[in-house]
């Protein structure tokens, strides 16, 4: 900022309006830029399988805990599990204190990367829960409907 | 920072450009949420094959297979908990004494809390089911309580009303009862 | 009857703020002169009005009246007294009518107490504040009624939300509100003197402490709610750049620049335009961010229930506001007078920097908010968190804490660096010497490096300007700068060590057994069931012992609420000097051999707290300010006051005589 010192009063109105724009505009750019590379995606299993992310890119995970899937590991806190949409399915694998009803068929989206051996590795489960209206579940409904249902849950 | 009056005006437009920008961007993000409210896929469909135990002592069980035949039903999905249903308890009620059949899916609802419900509210129903794990519900595209579904004589469903019926709902409601007995 | 009450007397301040409207548009016309007089009064009236309807709300939660609707969709006999009370502003209804309720409050105060301005420019901003509290009275009246009647009434109330039963709750929305719907009066005062073209260092004067008032409650409502975050959500952060978090967070930047910018404009009569645009933008922000969140168009961890349907309405009104004030911006703003001017090197210059920073980070924060919004255009749904927020917020929050260093020691108008060359040495060198130490201790990760090596070196460098004052003859404006940004500095260093040094375990613990999480040796001793007034939980009984000292215990909860049902891990924490303990329950699980085991997250977090420390000091540093200026005005009028009376006095003598 220092470079400007010199500048003639005269000029200093539109030297303020340009120092401004330019730091604004680089703010802009620089969120774009920064967005799309760490905005996280969303995915439901049959995306994820026919398109899969890079390994070490954060998405997150959506869809339906599959009945008698889940297992618990032998250290008490991590927990596997499948999530399926219907058409298709991924393992999970997540350490950590389970969110209040997180259980088998419940909605589910899963934040974290695709490790390489196609484990979905969660860092955090969110679960829905909302009072006015039922849960929306996933069973049955098509991908783009699941889709609709597990974006609500964050 | 464009104090000068000789300071390009444009800039002064700048905000309310930028203003106008995120409007657009709202309005389109309002105009697609609003399909929140998603009709059932199974609209023109039948009804899947399902058979749910009785609720109530007083009412026989559920199965799909009593859709067939007769007239159309009204089938309602509701629960003791859900604070909108015990506002459409009447309008249900004032729509069985119109003549029309009502069958009840009660979700994830406790028997004792059930019989309370129907007992301070009144039971329009002619059967209640309970779908303690929502699959029927899901199943037939429902995604809250309460809603109503047309299920016409060939058991296909015809119509699904999501939320409480009104009071100023029920002519509509009867006309898509007659639309689907035609 | 009550509820019918509460709407008579909504629907009356309604009309009121519509007369207020009127006669304040009318009074700026020669013809309409006469109905000026009417405007303050009214204004008074309508904020008693709107805060008496509030009023009712709250009777109608406690009594737990649920043939309200909101009461029996919001409310439970059951709950404590205290979360009634709560309830009330805990969903949406009920928040909207606390908005107008400020909202009208706020308009009263100001017709009260503010003189400064020129009568003119005053009915303007009361006509704009009137105009702005019409749509919300209508969308309050029109789409979200809170007094609506429900039949049948039922039995009993629908509950809260449990996340939501927590003292936390009971102070933090109303606080953000006050700071929120505060920032109308800044964008008011803006309107009004664009209108009337006044725009000078009274104005700026005038605005000042309305705008301190709103971010000062900005400011603790923002700490309060990343702490209530930090130890109701269970997850062991404090700020997760969620939806609601980034709505109150916009309105705090700009509020912030605002308030850098009012002091340029009323101590040297400079930025007048680029101040006018803040105060619009200000209340902007508050706006779009409750839209943001209340809409249901993004959503988050904390919202209320969705309504597109009441989005749409909201959105209305921001066209309407936003739209509106803008285009007068463009219109008007072009003929307001110059300004001052000002070298880059100088106090001026450091504060453009900073309003320049903070717009950045404002813009930046805007854009990451509405970014999945973008992309779901094209059809990509996303999320946007803390690896885009974090890293792009700091890259313009570091050069503005680097030249906070410098900033408050630069004279105005025009000043050289070499003046204060010899002072900027000890900051430079305690950046070095803690950024060195902290890379020695094995903090490698850049973020959490350079926070910890500027953040001394503000808080050294926010008590300079005192250097080689009077400390008791020093105006409290400058102490409140100075505790402010000292607070800056605590706040920054708690972040940064918070990322730097957290440790976490996560056990599956047997009881009696110990776990080690930094200096901490935790015991699970017990676990064994309690039970509230409208919950049971298993509560675990940890004995934690620091460094093998005396044992403390802790008991994290995992909560079971019956209405409405949903279960919760209530944390547990113990706060040390050096840091905080953070400690959560989990599930029971059972191992193969049949033991019983529970899950337990430990968190061992040095000198977290500083964080909320530094956010109450920045709070304070601004109400130190806040007393300062109304100090001031006060003492200005009492004197404009005496002068006044002697005048008065003189000239009756010399008619006498």
């Amino acid at each position: 900022m220092n470079k400007a010192t010199g500048i003639k009063a005269k000029h200093q109105r539109l030297v303020l309006v340009a120092i401004a724009l330019v730091a604004l505009v680089g703010a802009g750019l620089l969120a774009t830029w920064a967005l799309r590379n760490q905005a996280s995606y969303f995915y439901v299993p049959a995306d994820i399988l026919a398109n899969p992310p890079e390994a070490d890119r954060a998405v997150r995970l959506g869809g339906m805990v599959e009945r008698d899937s889940m297992k618990n590991a032998a250290d008490g806190v991590t927990v596997e599990f499948i999530v399926t949409d219907g058409k298709a399915r991924v393992p999970v694998r997540f350490a950590g204190i389970r969110p209040a009803l997180f259980v088998e068929g419940s909605g589910v989206v899963a934040e974290g990367h695709l490790g390489s051996n196609g484990t979905f590795v969660a860092d955090n489960l969110l679960a829905k829960h909302d009072e006015k209206y039922v849960p929306r579940e996933m069973q049955n409904m098509t991908t783009d409907e699941a889709r609709k249902a597990v974006a609500q849950t964050k | 920072m464009s104090e000068k009056p000789k300071a390009p005006r444009w800039t002064l437009w700048l905000p309310l450009a930028l203003f106008a920008g995120f409007v657009v961007l709202v309005v389109g993000g309002l105009v697609r949420p609003k399909n929140n409210d998603i009709a059932s896929q199974m609209i023109g469909k039948p009804l899947p094959a399902f058979s749910l135990p009785a609720g109530s002592d007083s009412r026989p069980a559920l199965d799909a297979a009593h859709f067939k035949g007769g007239k159309p039903r009204l089938l309602n999905i509701f629960a003791s908990w859900c604070i909108p249903c015990r506002a459409e308890a009447p309008v249900l009620e004032e729509l069985r004494r119109a003549g029309v059949e009502i069958d009840g899916i009660a979700i994830r609802d406790r028997r004792e809390d059930l019989a309370a419900f129907l007992g301070q509210y009144g039971n329009p129903y002619a059967r209640i089911g309970v779908d303690d794990v929502s699959r029927v519900q899901l199943a037939i595209g429902s995604s809250g309580v309460p809603e109503t579904f047309v299920i016409d004589a060939q058991g296909t469903i015809r119509y699904q009303h999501i939320g409480d019926i009104r009071p100023d709902q029920i002519p509509m409601i009867l006309d898509k009862l007659k639309e689907a007995g035609q | 009857m009550l509820p019918e009450i509460g709407l008579g007397l909504l629907w009356l301040a309604a009309a009121l703020a519509g007369l207020q409207l009127l006669a304040g548009a009318a009074g700026l016309t020669a013809s309409g002169q006469a109905m000026a007089p009417l405007v303050r009064p009214v204004a008074i009236v309508q904020g008693v009005l709107a805060a008496l309807a509030f009023a009712c709300l709250i009777t109608l939660f406690v009594e737990t009246d649920v043939s309200v609707k909101l009461v029996a969709e919001n409310s439970h006999s059951a709950k404590p007294l205290m979360y009634k009370i709560a309830g009330t502003w805990g969903n949406h209804e009920g928040s909207m009518l606390l908005w107008v309720t400020v909202m009208g409050l706020g308009g009263a105060f100001v017709a009260l107490v503010e003189r400064r301005l020129p009568e003119r420019t005053m009915l303007a901003t009361l006509a704009g504040q009137a105009f702005v509290s019409l749509g919300f009275y209508a969308f309050l009246l029109l789409a979200s009624n809170p007094f609506a009647r429900l039949y049948p009434a039922p039995e009993d109330g629908n509950g809260l939300n449990p996340l939501l039963q927590d003292p936390g709750l009971a102070f933090h929305p109303p606080t953000l509100y006050l700071g929120y719907v505060g920032l109308s009066i800044a964008f008011s005062f803006a309107i009004g003197a664009l209108v009337t073209r006044q725009v000078g260092a009274d104005f700026a004067r005038a605005m000042r402490p309305w705008v301190l008032g709103a971010w000062i409650f900005l400011t603790v409502g923002i700490t309060a709610g990343s702490y209530w975050a930090y130890y109701v959500l269970g997850w062991g952060g404090w700020w997760f750049w969620d939806p609601v978090e980034n709505a109150s967070l916009m309105p705090w930047l700009a509020a912030t620049a605002l308030l850098h910018s009012c002091s340029v404009l009323a101590a040297r009569n400079a930025l007048r335009t680029w101040t006018v645009m803040l105060g619009v933008v200000a209340f902007s922000m508050s706006m779009i961010g409750t839209f943001l969140v209340r809409s249901g168009i993004l959503t988050s961890v904390h919202a209320f229930a969705v309504d597109p349907k009441r989005g749409s309405f909201i959105l209305a009104l921001l066209a309407i506001y936003i739209g509106g004030a803008l285009l007068l911006f463009a219109l008007r703003a072009g003929t307001v007078s110059e300004g001052e001017r000002f070298n880059i090197t100088s106090r001026e210059g450091a504060l453009v920097f900073n309003n320049v920073m903070l717009s950045s980070i404002l813009a930046i924060t805007l854009l990451g908010t509405l970014y999945p919004l973008v992309t779901e255009a094209f059809g990509a749904k996303v999320s946007v968190g803390p690896p885009y927020f974090t890293p792009v917020s700091a890259m313009f929050a570091l050069p503005m804490v680097l030249v906070l260093l410098v900033g408050p020691l630069l004279r105005w108008r025009r000043d050289g660096l070499g003046r204060v060359k010899a002072q900027v040495v000890g900051p430079v060198l305690i950046i070095v010497i803690c950024g060195v130490s902290a890379y020695a201790l094995g903090v490698h990760a850049l973020l959490p490096l350079l926070g910890l090596a500027v953040a001394p070196a503000l808080i050294v460098a926010s008590f300079l300007p005192l250097k080689g004052r009077n400390l008791r003859r020093a105006p409290l404006s400058l102490w409140g700068m100075v505790v402010a940004h000292a607070g800056m500095g605590v706040a920054l260093f708690g972040m940064a060590s918070d990322s730097a040094f957290s440790l976490e375990r996560l056990v599956a613990a047997r009881q009696g057994e110990t776990v080690a999480v930094g200096p901490w040796s935790v015991t699970l001793t017990d676990v064994g069931p309690v039970s509230g007034p409208n919950w049971t939980a298993m509560e675990g009984l940890l004995q934690a012992s620091y460094a093998g000292g005396k044992p403390v215990v802790l008991k994290p909860q995992s909560r079971t609420f019956w209405a409405p049902l949903q279960t919760n891990a209530n944390s547990a924490l113990y706060t040390r000097w050096n840091g905080q303990l953070y400690t959560v329950l989990g599930e029971e699980t059972v191992a193969d051999n049949g033991a019983a085991r529970w899950q337990l997250r430990l968190w061992w977090k040095p000198f977290v707290p500083m964080i909320w420390v530094g956010g109450l000091m920045i709070a304070l540093g601004g109400f130190l300010a806040l007393i300062s200026r109304v100090a001031q005005d006060l003492k200005r009028r009492v004197a404009q006051a005496k002068g006044d009376f002697r005048r008065e006095a003189i000239a009756k003598l010399e008619k006498g005589a």
